[in-house]
């Protein structure tokens, strides 16, 4: 169901402060919906906990609840100094996990 | 405050139904003031929790947001903080907090010095016209906040 997308610049300079967009696919299903036909409650259900990382090491992550709009946006910044991999973990909370990936050339 | 301003504020279309029923539109209003007050109290709940004692400052953190939010499902919300991000001195989080959702707390993130600016942007979720809280933590323990009034047409949270 998931499915995450991210957008990183594959070069940059060494020192430069970059600009990291993220979006997944996720309905963040809040908990305080009812269902119309039987009006109880649909059972919450989101991502609660966002990381990145440069390089194995976390530099940015956030903690969501259900006020995180469905099919979250995510975007911040990352001083790179150089060439490397960036991991993006997506943690629902069931347990699931969604992984993207990203590589940068740091010159 | 008038009963009129109020109506308007929450929709064109409950106004014109609104003003056909003069008796229940006071009552309902009643009522929707009641809420936002318990509301308006979770935020001050998490926001104690999160400050411990402390006090916030005023400045430093920025938080910007659409005047007027046609779709409350989706509302483009973006905070920076003026903080020269070094390994002796940067932002380490922001709390972004709701005062008539019913969840206040709506988002935190996690800053470091290898964030580069203590900047990050976000779509949230917003039951009503309210005001929304930033607040931010420095790595000398230090805490600043601001607040912005966001007008919402269509509520996001679901019934």
């Amino acid at each position: 169901m998931a499915k995450a997308r991210v957008k990183v610049p594959g070069k940059a300079k060494a020192g430069e402060v970059i600009l990291i967009k993220t979006l997944i696919r996720h309905k963040m299903e809040s908990g305080n919906r009812k269902d119309k036909k039987t009006g109880q409650k649909i059972p919450r259900h989101i991502i609660d906990k966002f990381t990145a990382k440069y390089n194995g090491e976390v530099f940015f992550s956030s903690d969501w609840e259900g006020g995180v709009s469905a099919n979250p946006y995510c975007s911040f910044n990352c001083k790179v100094d150089k060439s490397g991999a960036f991991e993006f973990i997506w943690h629902d909370e069931k347990g699931e996990e969604f992984k993207a990936e990203a590589k940068i050339e740091v010159s | 405050m008038s009963d009129k301003v109020k109506i308007e504020v929450i929709d064109r279309r409950h106004f014109l139904i609104m003003t056909g029923a003069g008796v229940t539109a006071a009552t309902m209003l009643a009522g929707l003031a009641g809420t936002a007050e318990a509301k308006a109290d979770l935020a001050a709940e998490y926001m104690s929790k999160v400050l411990a004692g402390a006090k916030p400052a005023e400045g430093k953190v920025k938080l910007t947001m659409p005047e007027i939010a046609e779709n409350g499902a989706t509302v483009p919300t973006k905070v920076s903080v003026d903080s020269p991000m070094t390994d002796k001195d940067y932002c380490q989080e922001v709390h972004i907090i709701s005062t008539k959702n019913p969840v206040a707390h709506i988002c935190t993130f996690h800053f470091t010095p290898k964030s580069g600016k203590a900047e990050a942007s976000i779509r949230v979720r917003m039951a009503t016209t309210q005001d929304v809280i930033a607040l931010a933590r420095m790595s000398d323990g230090k805490w600043y906040m601001t607040k912005t009034t966001v007008k919402v047409t269509i509520g996001g949270c679901g019934g």
